[in-house]
């Protein structure tokens, strides 16, 4: 399959977590498959080689060394500094949200090995209110990085945001300042810092620390950018091209290192962390 | 505020009267001076009471002055520099050499137009990546020389287009805020209009960040949250209050240190005032972080962003 597709979109689907049925339709084909090869198969349809979701959960097992998974998230959960209130109350939002995911935050920090290397890796759950930034995976995102450095082994964001949290107006903001300041601390340590781009890396996430990897990579089919297809036309009504913030496009104008396919991922993270490694020794 | 049009009313009757006053030489001063009083109660009353609505729209008033107004003001021998040394000189973001009590400064603005023309040549005051990078250039020269740093923020956000996006906006954003945040000389941040979002967090990191009383700082512009959040693009009032954007709740939020006056019914009101209580407070906060040692200060601005944050601590079991 070509690594780059022109296309408007990935076509995704969230696991229904109340849906018990055995089979799922995959959008993209329309096949019936079966759940459990969809699963086996990191996501991807086993028919026609459509991604779907990974979970936090799913994302790391399916990069990490067997049974290397500790879980050295902060024991934070969302505040309401705003006391903010649209459609529901922002408490209640993330009580659905932790609900459904079984998640405390929408994003997990894990101490794991991969290829027998020890790394920390932060990864984001686009299920919890859209992957969004707000103090608590800003928070996250900051600790997973000092624990890197304290332990000195490789930081490796996976994202899948949306953005800013708005339910937590300035203080998600601050979040793009608070993860770039604690970034640069991490380079003036000189910890090797990858970050993976997967659908959707966008809005305040891009504009921050998911830009600043010593390397990025894009999952194939990610969706990157700063300013969202809708606001772009009803700000300017310019015609926008298919490929529009796409992996492709991302890649052609020079914002990533590589486009990788997912069930590739783990083996070419590995080969970066394993050359940042070999740096590490020539020093010592 | 539709009421302000009975205050226009009032002034031009005053006005008026005054005329004939002179010209007919009969007296109407007493008239004059229960008008003045009046118009005085009224104007205190209308904007004693501002809503979060009301400053969105006075942060975004045309007659407000902009980023070059003041360099020529409160700033002496202002000298713009152009452009990024990669793609060309983006006019909605202004850097330049100056001084601020004869003291040598660097100087970013984010610029709005005033005529269709202008703002068709500055993108209506919205930077794309060229004028981030700039922005970044200048940055690098003023650490080189050890010039502190004033950023005058004024932006409905960076630019979105495709020019934008193809150029990494968000990148660029996101390397202004990496630097920013351990730039070692003084960064002093005042928002003077609109701090719509991530373009003008951009220019927006410092070790003081200041606003104009009626200017704002938002996640996202009213509009946009109402339209993403209410699903309903005319709850704006009802948005506006829920971000809080304004520069009283984001400093009693410590999210900000310090809220400059604006004269009775916005900047627009009365330009020398805004100018001399906006140098004052400049020449002050700059003073005290040029009395800083370096590493201190660059350790307490790393400290301020990385505490900025508000959530529960679970207790652990």
């Amino acid at each position: 399959m070509p690594i780059f597709k022109d296309r408007e979109y990935l076509r995704v689907e969230l696991e229904r977590s109340q849906d018990e049925s055995l089979w799922m339709q995959c959008k993209a084909c329309g096949e019936l498959v079966f759940k459990r090869r969809v699963r086996e198969n990191n996501n991807i349809c086993p028919n026609c080689g459509e991604y779907f979701f990974l979970t936090a959960p799913e994302r790391i097992e399916s990069l990490i060394d067997e049974g290397s998974f500790v879980d050295i998230s902060k024991p934070i959960v969302a505040g309401d500094p705003l006391a903010f209130i649209d459609s529901k109350s922002y408490p209640e939002r993330i009580e659905v949200a932790q609900e459904r995911t079984g998640l405390p935050s929408a994003i997990l920090i894990a101490e794991a090995k991969m290829g027998e290397i020890p790394v920390v890796m932060g990864v984001m759950d686009f299920r919890f209110v859209g992957g969004s930034m707000g103090s608590v995976v800003g928070e996250q995102i900051c600790y997973g990085m000092e624990q890197a450095a304290e332990r000195k082994t490789p930081f490796i964001l996976i994202s899948s945001s949306g953005g800013a949290r708005i339910q937590e107006g300035m203080y998600a903001l601050m979040q793009m300042a608070k993860t770039a300041a604690v970034r640069e601390r991490l380079a003036r340590d000189a910890v090797p810092f990858i970050s993976v781009m997967a659908y959707p890396t966008t809005g305040g996430v891009q504009a921050s620390v998911a830009s600043l990897g010593d390397i990025i990579i894009a999952e194939r089919g990610a969706l990157i950018g700063f300013a969202g297809r809708r606001v772009i036309r009803d700000t300017t009504g310019e015609d926008l091209p298919a490929n529009f913030q796409t992996d492709a496009f991302a890649f052609q104008h020079g914002f990533i290192d590589r486009v990788v396919n997912r069930e590739n991922l783990r083996e070419e993270l590995i080969h970066v962390i394993r050359f940042f490694q070999s740096t590490e020794k020539r020093e010592s | 505020m539709s009421d302000e049009r009975t205050l226009d009313l009032l002034e031009a009757k005053i006005r008026e009267l005054q005329e004939l006053n002179k010209m007919e030489g009969m007296d109407l001063s007493s008239e004059i001076t229960k008008l003045e009083t009046k118009l005085e109660s009224l104007r205190a009353a209308l904007y004693a009471d501002l809503s979060d609505w009301d400053r969105v729209k006075i942060a975004r008033h045309s007659k407000r002055p902009y980023a070059c107004d003041y360099f020529e003001r409160i700033f002496t021998d202002f000298y713009e520099l152009h452009g990024d040394r990669f793609v060309g000189d983006d006019r909605a973001l202004i850097i330049g050499l100056a001084r601020l009590d004869g003291k040598p400064v660097a100087v970013i603005g984010q610029q709005k137009g005033r005529t269709t023309e202008e703002n068709k040549e500055r993108f209506f005051g919205m930077p794309r990546p060229q004028g981030y990078r700039k922005a970044h250039r200048l940055l690098l020269l003023a650490e080189r020389f050890d010039l502190p740093v004033i950023s005058l923020v004024d932006t409905a956000g960076a630019y979105p287009g495709l020019e934008s996006e193809s150029g990494n906006i968000g990148g660029a954003i996101a390397e202004n805020l990496a630097l920013m945040s351990r730039l070692r000389v003084p960064i002093v941040v005042c928002i003077v209009g609109e701090g719509g979002s991530g373009g003008a967090l951009a220019v927006g990191v410092g070790d003081r960040i200041l606003m104009l009383e009626n200017a704002t700082f938002s996640v996202i512009s009213p509009e946009g949250a109402a339209a993403i959040l209410w699903k309903d693009k005319d709850r704006t009032r009802e948005a506006a209050e829920a971000l809080q954007l304004t520069a009283g709740k984001l400093l009693r939020l410590g999210l900000i240190d310090e809220v400059v006056p604006e004269p009775l019914g916005g900047a627009h009101k009365n330009w020398p005032e805004v100018f001399e209580s906006v140098r004052t407070s400049l020449v002050r906060h700059v003073e005290e972080l040029q009395n800083t040692p370096r590493e201190r200060l660059v350790e307490a601005r790393y400290a301020r962003y990385r505490n900025t944050g508000e959530f529960h601590t679970l207790a652990e079991a």
